[in-house]
């Protein structure tokens, strides 16, 4: 008879709704109102949030009166300090994001998604957010009443002084992101005098727009239904990843405190919600690990406070590892294959990296060989090439190079760079070389030979590139 | 919208009450009135549709996008007239022409700087200056290619017909009319004709033969050799004693004034071989004759073909090529005439 209805079950549409009924699903219905709580993961959330006022200041920082940092597109260049990048080392910008995808794995096989609770420009910002709301509106309490009663002037005028704030610090975004990419006063003198271009009002209105929307208005709801890290990282983390975890064995069965309840028919956990009231994302972290958990530790501490005023030790909810949970033998870091696998990938990735920043050199040379005709022949009998140089000069200033060449045909004798020919800095230059040889010496169609440049004023910048002398068959 | 409705459908959340009861009741997407709304079709017995609305976001979008399209159709030119063979020309009064005008005015406009300096300086200037060098080598491109290529071939390699090179290289360092930016100016500006007079009846076929084994030693081997080569003295003696000097030089190495080949060097305007160069000598250049060679460059300057400019920027684009030759004095200075100094 049981087993009848559990098929009856299993088979009806009734049986998915019953399915339907047990999921808390977070559609934004309701606004989270997080209750803000003291305590040591509150204190370090505050701590690495402020990290992004580098965001903020690090544009107005000189270098050797030029902005210190600066990505600056419209002359492809990459100015970090004394160091400027052009596109043609920007291969280093692939290993670069290589090493910071794979420590934003190597941290979450450790530690699950710290970068979520902790650092996430999302998280960050929405902090910000409600810090400023509850400093207008007031405690969660208050603030769930405010946005029930009816409108009226004190509710109107809460409502324009929160609204402005958050705008002008999604501004503040937008121009500080901008200034990353044009130099920072000039941005500010273009932006006060209106005079932007249209791609930078265009870059500050989506910034304003999408700082005010994801981080004013749908806050958690990014996190569970935009943010694609939310969704991968099941695959990053196993079971000895720690995070934050109600401990199960401990808390249930959970209750209300009573007074004189017998010793050993309840668990530690007393039913108090404190938890879910400062989850900024309004999960319940005693249904087990989710989707919504951003690992920020605010319920540790609001439970750990709970369980101070209730005589009962702390870490009922703690950052725990599913085996650590289980009651399975807990690994040491150093026993955690994955990690070692990420942090190999990162110490390769640095490697190139490294090896990229020192080997940049001052200057690089191609040297293309022209191909109609493959060759001239001059009244004397002589064979001519011609060859165009492109040359770009790293350095920050403009050099004068010489021309010279190894192998080639005896007797060949360089044309165009009787004079040292200017190269400019920061972009490329091209001049046209010709090298001509007597047509005697040459013993085959083909002779390779290899050009080098030096400059004249740093004769330790130069470069050097293979190509081919072209004659007709001897 | 009634609070039971499908919670997927609109985007609004459901409370813990309320999915309560619709799990209770068995069916959270029917109506407050016992019934769940389809489309009233059926299939395999039990399956059906809802009737629910599509989401307002949904429905906005598609109205502007309605809205859109008028708007478009009403700006852009698109509804065609059929009874007067026309079509409406929208409100924007937008072209492919003037869009394509107002394209190529911006790039005028990065082009302009270096135009208006190259239409005051003289082709030596330009060429003492290496921006406006750069310049004219990369734009010259379609000028050569539409005006000089058909001769003389992409990037003046020269091109051959069956009788041999039909119009000359211009990569080389040999010039019958000078190679200096001067030179190549005045002949790309005024054109050049070859003359050489056909000797099929003033020399005999004997002479012809003796004459052109000269003239080909002198280029195989040098001048001063050939002169002292006894194969090809009866050739020699026909060289000095016929008209071939008065043109070729006693030296044969041509005049630069009349056009007239160096016949010295290894490079042949039409073909070096002893068949090839007893045609020339017996037919001539541009002579009249019906076998004659072909030497003729139009003028570019009359009729207005191409302008003083365009002229000056190929001077420079030919001139870099690879044979250009320095001219003595290099007037760097902007000169205020644009006929270059000769």
């Amino acid at each position: 008879m049981q087993k009848q209805t559990e098929q009856e079950d299993a088979g009806s549409v009734s049986a998915i709704y019953q399915e339907f009924e047990t999921w808390s699903v977070n559609l934004g219905d309701k606004t989270i109102h997080a209750k803000r709580m003291p305590g040591f993961f509150r204190s370090i959330k505050y701590k690495t949030g402020s990290l992004w006022l580098l965001f903020f200041l690090g544009p107005y920082a000189r270098w050797n009166g030029k902005q210190a940092v600066l990505f600056d597109i419209d002359n492809r260049q990459f100015h970090f300090f004394n160091l400027t990048v052009l596109p043609q080392d920007i291969w280093m910008l692939s290993l670069l994001l290589l090493v910071m995808a794979m420590t934003l794995f190597a941290v979450t096989s450790v530690a699950s998604r710290v970068f979520c609770g902790y650092f996430c420009f999302q998280t960050v910002w929405t902090d910000v957010f409600t810090w400023i709301e509850e400093k207008i509106e007031g405690n969660p309490t208050q603030r769930r009443k405010l946005d029930n009663a009816p409108w009226n002037v004190k509710k109107f005028r809460l409502k324009i002084i929160k609204h402005s704030i958050w705008l002008v610090i999604a501004a503040l975004t937008g121009i500080s992101f901008s200034i990353w990419f044009v130099d920072a006063f000039d941005y500010w003198r273009s932006l006060l005098t209106f005079r932007l271009p249209m791609v930078g009002w265009v870059t500050l209105t989506m910034f304003i727009a999408g700082t005010y929307l994801l981080a004013g208005l749908l806050r958690e709801q990014t996190c569970f239904w935009l943010c694609p890290y939310a969704r991968i990282q099941a695959v990053m983390t196993d079971s000895q990843t720690i995070m934050p975890t109600y401990d199960a064995r401990r808390g249930e069965p959970r209750g209300k405190l009573q007074r004189n309840a017998e010793a050993g028919t309840q668990g530690d956990c007393i039913d108090c919600f404190q938890c879910v009231q400062v989850c900024p994302t309004g999960v319940d972290i005693r249904e087990g690990q989710q989707l919504g958990c951003i690992t920020c530790g605010l319920c540790l501490d609001a439970c750990d406070s709970i369980m101070d005023k209730v005589g009962r030790p702390r870490g009922l909810i703690r950052y725990a590892s599913l085996d650590e949970i289980e009651g399975k033998p807990v690994k040491k870091l150093y026993q955690h294959t994955r990690t070692w696998i990420y942090i190999g990938i990162i110490l390769v990735a640095l490697g190139g990296i490294v090896y990229g920043l020192t080997h940049l050199g001052a200057m690089t040379l191609r040297v293309i060989p022209e191909r109609q005709p493959l060759f001239v022949r001059m009244s004397d009998g002589a064979i001519q090439n011609k060859y165009e140089f492109k040359v770009v000069n790293k350095t920050d200033r403009d050099l004068h190079v010489n021309v010279s060449a190894e192998g080639g045909v005896t007797g060949q004798i360089i044309l165009g760079a009787e004079q040292p020919l200017l190269t400019h800095h920061g972009r490329g230059t091209s001049f046209t070389i010709f090298v001509r040889a007597p047509g005697e010496n040459i013993k085959q169609e083909v002779t390779p030979i290899e050009f080098r440049i030096q400059s004249t004023e740093d004769p330790s910048v130069g470069a050097e590139y293979d190509s081919k002398f072209n004659a007709p068959k001897p | 919208m009634s609070e039971d409705q499908n919670p997927s459908g609109d985007g609004k959340g459901q409370t813990r009450a309320q999915h309560k009861r619709n799990a209770e009741s068995g069916n959270p997407y029917q109506s407050s009135d016992g019934g769940v709304t389809t489309t009233g079709h059926l299939w395999d017995d039990d399956l059906a549709d809802f009737t629910n609305p599509p989401p307002k976001w949904w429905m906005l979008g598609l109205a502007v996008s309605a809205i859109w399209v008028v708007v478009y159709w009403l700006y852009y030119p698109s509804v065609p007239i059929p009874t007067s063979n026309t079509f409406f020309k929208g409100i924007g009064g937008w072209t492919a022409i003037r869009e394509m005008d107002a394209d190529k005015s911006e790039v005028d406009a990065v082009r302009g700087k270096y135009e208006t300096r190259l239409k005051t300086l003289a082709p030596a200037a330009i060429l003492a200056d290496s921006d406006l060098t750069e310049y004219v080598k990369r734009s010259g491109k379609v000028l050569f290619g539409d005006n000089c290529a058909p001769c003389h071939g992409t990037n003046g390699v020269g091109t051959k017909d069956k009788e041999g090179l039909f119009a000359p290289v211009l990569n080389d360092d040999d010039w019958l009319y000078g190679g200096t930016i001067g030179d190549i100016y005045t002949s790309i500006s005024g054109g050049r004709q070859g003359m050489m007079t056909a000797h099929q009846d003033s020399l005999s076929a004997q002479q012809i033969d003796d004459v052109a084994k000269y003239v080909k030693a002198m280029s195989d081997e040098g001048k001063d050799k050939a002169d002292t080569d006894a194969a090809v003295a009866a050739g020699k003696k026909v060289f000095a004693e016929s008209d071939c000097t008065s043109c070729h030089g006693a030296d044969a190495r041509g005049m630069q004034a009349m056009g007239s080949a160096n016949l010295t060097d290894k490079i042949w305007r039409f073909d070096g071989s002893l068949e090839g160069i007893k045609h020339t000598i017996a037919y001539g250049v541009d002579s009249g004759d019906p076998k004659t060679r072909v030497a003729i460059m139009p003028s570019f300057k009359e009729a207005g073909k191409l302008s003083d400019t365009d002229i000056k920027k190929l001077a420079v684009y030919v001139y870099k090529f690879g044979g250009g030759q320095a001219e003595a004095p290099v007037a760097v200075e902007p000169a205020a005439s644009a006929v270059p100094a000769q």
